[in-house]
């Protein structure tokens, strides 16, 4: 038995993910979320004893082999103009955004 | 036989004794550009053309002008007696998910086909002070996430030069057709399921994917951070070895860019298999193939690929190596589910700094607010695989069912990395040196005959995700051809940081071969671009 992911689960996803879609991608996503779900619910069956621990990286991070943290230490960009060139929108070094949705607090 | 057809160390050779000048390599590699590839990648391709079909098409764009200052300085060096270094003159393409300064570094996505990078990627940056001409950037899946890179937003996608109606695999399918038709002797591609070796086997050229820290990440547009790994991709055992003793090694700028030392791994490659245990898998020629319900099947794999091992296999045993059969890999079939959570939950993370605010695309249409910027300007640049990972992440990450897929994932990733950890202890019961296995459950399949369905294209890299999962290094190497005249690729994976040993292995089975018909094919792109 595999669940299936609804169509109001799948709307909230959506706006979680800051998307919006077409009705038509909307049915062909959730189509293959729900097909990838039928493969990974593989598993759910395999027999995995409470001492199992997780593996972020594969491979094992001795203190041998681990980079020293870097110095904290402020290194300026030598041209921060080439970095806000790629902004879309800038005036005056800062980057332009439209309204920014807000609550006045009483 | 044009002088872009050599290998790297060939023309470095030929270099240095001042027969030829970087200028001409770089020159003939251009003529085979124009020769075969055809238009570039664009977001805006119109109507298919005729000729598309009988073009590459591996490139989204070009570095000319740089690959000439570099040749040029190359050629003034070697006139002056200077070292120009262990890459000179030597052509190389770079997979356009890497950060190269001034040029538009796209991911193949449209949401940033406008971006230029302020800064190079450390293994880029070392290819060049290493003297190498970088030819341009190459196509790829939409931000690697796919296995044939039909998912680019710069369409037309690259074909495969041995059947121009095959994909050349992915995600550094580019990579792989580059350096296949000799637009270039090397390549730098990244693999976080197989996307250095699926496309190395699907277009009969090497590919490697290093232990996880091997080399830096630093200017890699990430992916799942956890797995990626940029590697080589070259026409030889050799050439690959060339190419990673200058990209690999610790960098500053990464902190997983692990302390260990970078061996000289050209020297170590000729020194055979005798000796070595090499294990063979009874879960390596087992594959599963998921049905169009999404149920899925276990079938053993095509007896052409089989064989191609097994006679591998037989080659390097009569070279000296020992062979141990029936090694246990029982975790295997679950790279694939655990892969489909692990890497989607990272891809999401990485892929909510793409907002259109302060850098890429921005939805030109007129917007309420911020939010609804953020909305539209993702919807319009990402296309669907990229929406598609993020919408997985956040199901399998959300609060409620963390525990059931997240972190059940992470601890079949441990699962399967101790597999592996079992079979290379030098004190355990197998002490094997490397695992030989084939690359992939298929070879190179139709344009258009996978595409759009994510499950099956996922499948693609059920032989080489684990080694991701367990971060060791693997390596593809070509093994001829199957009926259909389509490159097979078989695997090597070993142990953390033995990329000198897996190397020697496939130098050992390339001379073992070099007699071999099948090693004097040339591409069908030769013989449709005349």
């Amino acid at each position: 038995m595999t669940e299936t992911i609804p169509p109001d689960v799948f709307a909230h996803l959506v706006g979680l993910a800051a998307l919006e879609l077409s009705a038509a991608e909307a049915e062909y996503l959730r189509q293959q979320l729900n097909n990838q779900l039928k493969a990974i619910h593989e598993l759910a069956a395999i027999p995995l004893d409470e001492t199992v621990p997780v593996t972020s990286h594969g491979v094992p991070y001795t203190p041998e082999i681990s980079p020293p943290p870097r110095a904290d230490e402020w290194r300026p960009y030598p041209n921060p103009e080439e970095i806000l060139e790629q902004a879309p929108l800038v005036d005056d070094g800062y980057v332009v955004v439209p309204e920014i949705p807000h609550t006045d607090l009483e | 036989m044009e002088l872009c057809d050599l290998s790297a160390l060939e023309l470095s050779r030929l270099l240095r004794r001042r027969e030829v000048s970087a200028q001409e390599i770089l020159d003939s590699t251009l003529e085979r550009i124009r020769a075969v590839d055809g238009r570039p990648g664009t977001l805006e391709p119109g109507e298919a053309l005729p000729e598309d079909a009988r073009r590459i098409h591996a490139f989204i764009s070009f570095t000319e002008d740089q690959a000439r200052a570099q040749a040029q300085a190359v050629d003034r060096q070697l006139a002056a007696g200077e070292d120009p270094g262990l890459l000179a003159g030597i052509p190389f393409t770079v997979k356009d998910i890497f950060c190269v300064r001034g040029t538009y570094s796209t991911a193949a996505s449209r949401i940033l086909a406008n971006f230029r990078a302020p800064y190079t990627a450390t293994p880029v940056e070392r290819m060049l002070a290493a003297g190498g001409l970088m030819i341009g950037k190459v196509n790829l899946d939409e931000f690697t996430y796919g296995s044939s890179n039909e998912s680019s937003a710069f369409q037309p996608s690259p074909r495969n030069p041995w059947n121009l109606d095959r994909v050349p695999g992915g995600s550094s399918g580019g990579s792989a057709a580059s350096v296949a038709a000799g637009e270039a002797a090397l390549s730098l591609g990244t693999d976080t399921a197989g996307s250095i070796r699926q496309p190395a086997a699907f277009c009969g050229v090497v590919g490697m994917k290093p232990t996880y820290g091997r080399v830096s990440r630093y200017g890699l547009i990430a992916f799942a951070s956890s797995l990626d790994c940029p590697g080589p991709l070259a026409r030889t055992v050799a050439d690959a070895a060339l190419m990673l003793r200058v990209i690999a090694g610790p960098d500053e700028h990464d902190g997983t860019a692990a302390l260990v030392e970078v061996p000289d791994y050209l020297a170590e490659l000729e020194r055979g298999v005798r000796g070595l245990r090499i294990g063979l898998s009874p879960d390596y020629f087992r594959i599963t193939a998921p049905n169009p319900d999404g149920s899925l099947n276990e079938e053993p794999i095509a007896p052409e690929i089989e064989r191609a091992v097994l006679d591998a296999a037989r080659r390097l045993r009569e070279m000296g190596a020992e062979i141990i059969e029936d090694v246990p890999m029982p975790n295997t079939r679950y790279g694939i589910p655990a892969y489909f959570v692990i890497s989607r939950v990272e891809a999401a993370s990485n892929l909510h700094r793409y907002d259109g605010a302060k850098y890429g695309y921005r939805t030109p249409d007129p917007v309420d607010d911020l939010h609804a910027m953020y909305r539209r300007s993702r919807a319009q640049g990402f296309g669907l695989q990229p929406k598609l990972r993020i919408l997985m992440g956040m199901y399998v990450s959300a609060a409620q069912y963390s525990a059931q897929y997240y972190r059940r994932a992470l601890r079949v990733r441990t699962l399967i990395r101790r597999d592996f950890d079992r079979i290379f202890d030098p004190s355990g019961p197998y002490r094997l040196n490397a695992l030989l296995t084939p690359t992939t459950p298929t070879t190179a399949f139709g344009m258009g005959a996978v595409y759009g369905d994510s499950v099956l294209m996922q499948y693609a890299d059920q032989l080489t995700v684990p080694s991701n999962h367990a971060g060791i290094p693997g390596v593809s190497l070509p093994a001829g051809f199957d009926a259909a005249g389509l490159p097979i690729g078989i695997q090597l994976l070993g142990p953390d940081f033995s990329e000198a040993d897996l190397l020697r292995i496939g130098r050992a089975y390339e001379l073992a071969t070099a007699g071999e018909p099948w090693r004097a094919a040339r591409p069908a792109i030769f013989d449709a671009a005349r």
